[in-house]
């Protein structure tokens, strides 16, 4: 029998020793140290060093791990997905802009819920399909973090605090009802219809209400030589347009619309070259005159003697009555201009800015005179875009200083920034009881009230305008209000004890317009409609008759002494009236004529700045009675003599970082006379000793002798259409050649597309909106006036502005050649990427970064870019932007990529770029791919128009045609074949790039 | 046995023997370093922490941190790049092309200057890699096999083919450079009395024993190396001016730049191995080794290139004229008369009119003025580089984007913190490597020492012969 083998666990078992079986029974018979580790053992309570160390180890690990964990952000899908949103799909709703300046009809695109670009809508006929640098930004005043996120209401400390609406509603609604003395609303114009019938039926409620209504640029002359409107202007049907001071393509009334009419007499083709002739008298150089045929330099106190003498000149040929009229400056074009109104009778158009109620009534004399009513001003169709009443204001705030106004509520209007009179509104609210604000921040009115009800954004709330009497707008929510605040008119109805919301009193009073259901649907989804809901009625003025236009045009104008010059007080194209300026994309954006960004200054005539001893930058000192400011001085060609410009909008305290004290308030030198406000004041300059660089885009204004850009003359291009634009050719020893003909490269060959833009210089009027439609599109950075003034802005398009030169090579060299001439022409050109078939950014990338694709676009692969910068060196165009540092993420940059609130505005098609690569314009190729994308779900081609560039969408004036070169259906394709050796070229044409952008030689209607 | 002139200047002064040659070159490796290389090193630290911390804002902050912007997108940093890779040049000119031409001066300076060159290419070195935008990702341009897909190299792009021309420069360089250093180091080997100075000598001299097939084997790499680095003297600074030759911009667009650079790059190299040599004689006491003929020669060399490249610099300007191309007519008359005129006259008054003055034998064959001509030939050669990469293109095709460029404290920093960085590296290859060749200075001593062997039978001479100077137990 065998033996049962046995096994030791170990020598201890086999030697057996007393001491093993003691302990044999338990599970780890030798001794563990465990009531040591737990402190048990009272005689040592210390660690033991290994186990510390271990412990050490072991939580030094834990805590580096967990922190090295990025941080969780989770792309959460819908539990209910809603049935219109789609991932990845945008969605467009109709809506539109209008934010107390211009009415602009827009789409906006939403992506996963959020709005992140407008557009033009092309079913306005106003507007058509244009848009303004203004409009394409407001979408950043949404994801504004200057916003107010809940209603505040003034404490005991006589601070804001947080509140909810219903405490607000509660506690408003009881002071109101036992409230002494007048109600009074003001606000800036408002053009929507159902707003003013919820303010006529909130102020029903009270014994004593009025609506104030002012506009910070006023137009009450205008208004006043009008009956009450501003005219239904058509510039398209002019061809003859005289303005005196009206920059009407940039920021007057109604940019877009106008735009959109004037150009359509500046296109010009072979088969039909005619083009309207546009005069501007004006003291400051604006974008409008930039434009012009011919511009004459005036002073502001020579407006009403040019207006007399261009009247004078109509009526001598019309058989008016002449008026007494004091010597014009600028005679000799004067009676050109109106020699050349009289014989476009019925197709020509004067219009003036000037809020003199003797200059516009002369300008409505000279209209009627000329015949403009029933073509160039469409009296059916009255604007109500402008309805300030500039007495109405003035007297309100002498009421409010008397003790007569009980309760004022302050709706889109804040009159402490942008009214001259503003200490006096300072003081006479002190004499309110009752103070509420509408405003979405609290600004410099809102910060002395004792309500703020925010307002939200129009992208927030629905809305309806109507901007000309028959043209109907809506405005519905893209997004519901991101923060707790409530549209204005729900306010109001909610202080009315209504229980209706503004939806409905929307819908209610489009009833009778759009009819049924399917009517209001369609209207909402068109965001425009025909009809008239007849709310808007004609502001009541005085109107001024001609007999007292010449009585006042004789009255001495405010005369210059000896130091003195006149200021004139113009509205920027970005900023307008400063309203809505906390939107660093505004804020960036290169000023049409000037280039500056960042800040306003002092615009100057050469000529008087060397009189004065002043240079660029140097920071001035300009003083009125009563009131003076401190800003740096810009050298501005084509500024009258003895005449400065300082632009509104700036010198903002409350409307949040981006804007706060940047330069200088400029509305307390508006004078007010008549009780209507000029624009205008005698000041006297001096130079401070400081001095404050001023941010340009571009530094160097003349072409010098290049043929970078083309122009002509209609004349010349009457006579010859080949004659107008120069091709350089290249001397070879068979005699000189296209450039084209002479290449070492070997051509790419393009099966499938071919994109391709085509410029027009004759329509594109420099106003700078494609600029900033291509940075919301392309999620461009803004990086700030000083790395501006660094020279590294980012915008991907940019307009050059050339200032002619009187001096040529021959004569004075190059030197001379880099003054601009004193009133100089100007012309713009749209610069962006030319995606040359010959790039010379693609040869020079060591890592093949930037390279061709099939379909003729030059690429960018941001992940492949080392950062060499070679490309952008080896560029002509100069069109490559760096970056110079992390633009999103960096406190550095707090503009709107910092944040989460303002990084919602980025376009989730676009890469943000990081620091070290570079970028440039792509032709929108997130847009061409979407664009083929649709089409290849539905087996067909892209049609022509279906794939757009965001700086040709956003165009007013449809200056820049993108498409298919391949495609000889196309527009491009037409547009190339009929210009081929007339109008058409490309920039440094000799260097044989090839772009694929090919520019139209500017024509000008010089007399 | 070559017949020495008795006009000719000898190479070697001071009657010196095989053993006095071991003796002053070993001085200062083996004695402790002194005051003024003490001090020197101090400064140069300076420097390199001032590079260090510039080096730090580029990399953490971007390459924002410089001056440079939309429109010149380069500027101090590859202005640096070529004026350190054109300094290099003399070194490689001096042991590859004159030991080809069989040039006897050049024993005693050729080691110093290869070191410069090696060092000048490590700080030229730093540009290309420091102005790129994301420096972590420079391994991109070199052809590796990746991960990217068929993602490849761009070989249309000069800097690719600078990649190549630099690292091959300095590989050569760098092993020519060290092969000549290999006996020297076994002679200091033996000479050395601390255990780590023994050690690591050793471990420097690989085992070098001095024997015949060493001797043989030295002779046959130092002939092969000399041929290979020749084509690169011409080559490196060829291909750096093609990063300019082969673009569009107006200024760099110019068939001439390839002798145009190389003659530059040679002119400011023998500046520079002046200027250092001048201290380096001074400091070390090798007036005997470095003599006033060698100073000669070299003016000479320079006053040859610097002819060269004030030719060219009329040539471009006669070219411009001459081509009726606007752009490159403006950007000339720009660079004379422009915004940066003072930089175009700063570098026609060191490149082309002070060289001018080595005609006459007095300043030629004058320390003081040579020291003072080769700074001047330094600072207009960096000019140069300026004027050629800056004024070119802050104006170039179109006016709307002319721009002004001003340096920033960071690219100043960069700048002389690469001189920090050059001078400890030379400072510490003057301290602790033999900063005149031994041996080849030995090979010479016969034939070039002003004593004729003849009259001397000098066994102290012949007792030191490198190939039996070292006995190896």
């Amino acid at each position: 029998m065998q033996e049962t083998i046995k096994y030791w666990r170990g020598v201890e078992e086999l030697n057996n020793t007393p001491e093993f079986q003691k302990h044999a029974h338990n599970e780890f018979p030798e001794f563990l140290p465990v009531s040591e580790a737990h402190g048990e053992d009272k005689s040592s309570t210390v660690a033991p060093r290994r186990d510390f160390l271990k412990l050490l180890g072991f939580g030094v690990a834990a805590a580096t791990l967990a922190s090295c964990e990025s941080p969780v952000r989770k792309a959460i899908p819908y539990l209910h997905k809603p049935e219109e949103v789609e991932p990845g799909v945008p969605n467009w709703y109709a809506s539109t802009y209008y934010m107390g300046d211009f009415y602009n009809s827009v789409l906006v695109k939403t992506r996963e819920g959020r709005p992140i670009k407008i557009e033009g809508n092309t079913l306005s006929p106003i507007t058509k399909g244009g848009t303004h640098a203004r409009s394409q930004a407001s979408l950043l005043n949404l994801y504004d973090n200057s916003r107010l996120k809940t209603p505040v209401v003034r404490d005991k400390d006589n601070k804001f605090a947080d509140t909810t609406w219903d405490k607000i509603d509660q506690e408003v609604r009881t002071r109101l009802t036992g409230v002494q003395g007048k109600v009074v609303l003001v606000s800036n114009t408002i053009i929507s219809p159902s707003t003013k019938t919820v303010i006529r039926d909130f102020g029903a409620q009270f014994p004593s209400f009025e609506h104030v209504t002012y506009d910070p640029k006023s137009a009450y002359a205008l208004l006043r030589a009008n009956g009450g409107v501003v005219p239904g202007y058509d510039f398209s049907k002019a061809k003859v347009i005289v303005s005196i001071g009206a920059d009407f393509l940039g920021s007057w009334i109604s940019p877009v619309e106008y735009s959109a009419q004037y150009v359509i007499n500046r296109k010009v083709t072979a088969e039909n070259p005619i083009m309207s002739r546009h005069f501007q008298f004006e003291t400051f150089l604006t974008m409008t005159g930039a434009n012009a045929d011919v511009r004459v330099p005036i002073k502001p106190s020579e407006y009403a003697a040019v207006a007399a003498a261009l009247y004078n000149g109509v009526a001598g040929g019309t058989g008016g009555t002449a008026i007494q009229a004091p010597n014009a400056a600028a005679a000799k074009q004067v009676e050109a201009a109106a020699k050349e109104l009289l014989s476009n009778r019925g197709a020509a158009l004067v219009v003036s800015d000037s809020n003199d109620p003797a200059v516009q009534a002369l300008v409505t004399a000279m209209n009627s005179a000329l015949g403009a009513e029933g073509s160039t001003i469409n009296s059916g169709a009255p604007s109500f875009v402008r309805q300030g009443d500039d007495a109405r204001m003035l007297r309100f705030i002498q009421e409010m200083n008397s003790g007569a106004v009980g309760a004022v509520i302050f709706y889109g209007a804040n009159p402490v920034y942008d009214h001259p009179q503003s200490q006096q509104v300072v003081n006479g609210l002190k004499k309110v009881g009752v103070k509420i604000s509408f405003s979405d921040r609290v600004d410099e009115t809102a910060a002395l009230v004792d309500y703020v009800c925010p307002d939200s954004h129009f992208l927030e709330s629905w809305n309806d305008y109507e901007p000309k009497r028959g043209y109907l707008s809506l405005a519905q929510p893209a997004i519901s209000p991101i923060f707790q605040t409530r549209q204005a008119q729900d306010t109001l109805l909610k202080w009315t004890g209504s229980t209706s919301d503004y939806y409905t009193v929307i819908q209610r009073n489009w009833a009778g317009i759009v009819g049924t259901a399917e009517g209001w649907d369609k209207a909402v989804h068109d965001g425009v409609a025909s009809g008239t809901t007849g709310v808007h009625q004609p502001v009541s003025v005085t109107p001024i008759t001609l007999a007292a236009a010449g009585v006042s045009v004789n009255k001495a104008r405010p005369a210059a002494g000896n130091n003195a010059v006149e200021l004139v007080i113009y509205e920027k194209v970005a900023i307008g009236t400063g309203q809505h300026t906390n939107n660093p994309w505004l804020q960036e954006m290169s000023d049409p004529t000037t280039k500056a960004v960042w800040d306003n200054y002092v615009t100057i005539s050469s000529a008087l700045a060397k009189e004065l001893e002043i240079e660029q930058n140097d920071v001035v000192r300009v003083e009125a009675k009563g009131t003076s400011l401190e800003l740096p001085a810009l050298i501005q060609p084509g500024q009258t003599y003895k005449t400065i410009g300082i632009a509104v909008g700036y010198g903002r305290t409350n409307a949040g970082q981006a804007a706060n004290n940047i330069g200088a308030n400029v509305y307390p030198f508006v004078t007010v006379s008549d009780n209507a406000l000029q624009y205008n004041n005698v000041v006297t300059i001096t130079k401070v000793g400081a001095e404050k660089p001023i941010a340009q885009t571009q530094t160097h204004h003349t072409v010098m002798g290049r043929i970078v850009v083309q122009e002509s003359t209609l004349a010349k291009y009457k006579q010859d259409p080949k004659s107008v634009t120069e091709y350089i050719k290249i001397a070879t020893p068979d005699g000189p050649k296209n450039p084209q003909s002479v290449s070492l490269w070997q051509d790419y060959e393009y099966k499938n597309h071919h994109w391709g833009m085509v410029i027009d210089l004759n329509s594109c009027i420099g106003c700078g909106t494609c600029t900033i439609s291509c940075q919301v599109e392309n999620n461009v950075p803004v990086v700030g006036k000083q790395e501006v003034l660094n020279r590294r802005e980012m915008h991907w398009l940019r307009i050059d502005r050339y200032y002619s030169s009187d001096a040529t090579r021959e004569d004075g060299g190059f030197e001379k050649m880099e003054n601009p001439a004193d009133n100089p022409a100007v012309i713009f050109q749209p610069m962006l990427c030319q995606h040359c078939n010959h790039a010379p950014c693609e040869t020079v990338c060591p890592v093949a970064a930037t390279m061709h694709s099939t379909e003729g676009l030059n690429q960018m692969v941001y992940n492949r870019c080392v950062g060499t910068r070679y490309c952008a060196n080896n560029c002509p165009y100069k069109v490559r932007r760096f970056n110079w540092f992390n633009y999103a993420n960096n406190e550095k940059f707090d503009y709107n990529m910092n944040d989460d609130l303002g990084k919602m505005v980025l376009n989730p098609d676009v890469t943000v770029r990081s620091r070290g690569v570079m970028e440039k314009c792509s032709f929108c190729v997130q847009r061409i791919q979407q664009g083929k994308l649709e089409a290849k779900k539905e087996s067909r081609r892209p049609v022509d128009g279906e794939i757009v560039t965001a700086c040709a969408q956003s165009c007013p004036t449809n200056a820049i045609i993108f498409g298919d070169m391949l495609d000889p259906n196309s527009q491009i394709s037409q547009v190339l074949q009929r210009e081929k050796g007339e109008r058409a070229f490309h920039v440094l044409e000799e260097l044989n790039t090839q772009p694929n952008v090919t520019y139209l030689t500017k024509i000008r209607n010089q007399a | 046995m070559q017949h020495v002139s008795p006009i000719r200047e000898p190479l070697v002064t001071g009657g010196k023997t095989y053993a006095d040659i071991t003796e002053d070159v070993c001085r200062q490796v083996e004695a402790k370093p002194n005051v003024r290389w003490m001090i020197a090193m101090g400064v140069s630290l300076v420097f390199l922490g001032i590079f260090l911390y510039s080096v730090y804002r580029t990399l953490w902050f971007g390459i924002g941190e410089w001056g440079l912007n939309k429109t010149v997108g380069w500027a101090w940093d590859i202005t640096n790049f070529v004026w350190w890779v054109g300094i290099g040049h003399a070194g490689t000119l001096i042991s590859a092309i004159l030991l080809l031409f069989r040039q006897k001066w050049r024993t005693s300076i050729n080691r110093a200057a290869e070191a410069m060159t090696i060092f000048a290419v490590i700080c030229a070195a730093m540009f290309p890699v420091l102005h790129m935008g994301r420096p972590w990702l420079a391994y991109w341009v070199l052809p590796l096999p990746n991960t990217f897909g068929s993602l490849w190299v761009n070989f249309n792009s000069p800097l690719l083919w600078d990649v190549f021309a630099i690292s091959t420069y300095f590989s050569v360089s760098l092993v020519f450079w060290y092969i000549g250093l290999i006996p020297d180091f076994a002679t200091i080997r033996d000479r050395a009395t601390g255990p780590i100075a023994r050690r690591a000598y050793a471990l420097l001299s690989m085992n070098w024993t001095g024997s015949a097939k060493h001797w043989s084997r030295y002779e046959t790499v130092s002939l092969i190396l000399a041929g290979l680095a020749t084509p690169l003297v011409l080559s490196v600074h060829t291909i750096v001016s093609m990063d300019f030759a082969t673009s569009v911009i107006p200024g760099w667009h110019t068939t001439i730049f390839p002798p145009y650079f190389v003659a530059g790059a040679i002119f400011s190299g023998f500046a520079m191995v002046l200027t250092l040599m001048i201290i380096t004689r001074k400091v070390f006491k090798l007036e005997d080794y470095i003599t006033l003929e060698h100073v000669e020669s070299m003016n000479k060399v320079i006053t040859l290139t610097g002819s060269i490249v004030g030719v060219a610099y009329i040539t471009e300007f006669f070219i411009a004229w001459y081509s009726g191309v606007e752009y490159e007519q403006y950007a000339f008359i720009n660079r004379a008369t422009g915004p940066y005129w003072w930089a175009y006259w700063s570098m026609m008054t060191c490149n082309v009119i002070t060289p001018q003055l080595f005609w006459f034998r007095g300043i030629r064959r004058s320390l003081t003025a040579t020291f003072i001509i080769s700074i001047f030939v330094n600072i207009g050669m960096w000019f140069e580089r300026f004027v050629i990469i800056v004024t070119s293109l802050h104006r170039d095709f179109l006016p709307s984007s002319w721009v002004m460029f001003s340096p920033t404290a960071i690219d100043v920093g960069v700048y002389v913190g690469t001189m920090g960085l050059f001078f400890t590296l030379f400072l510490l290859f003057a301290k602790f490597f033999p900063v005149v060749n031994m041996a080849e200075v030995k090979s010479i001593l016969k034939s070039s020492s002003g004593i004729s062997h003849t009259t001397h039978p000098g066994a102290s001479m012949h007792g030191t012969a490198p190939n039996n100077s070292h006995k190896h137990d």
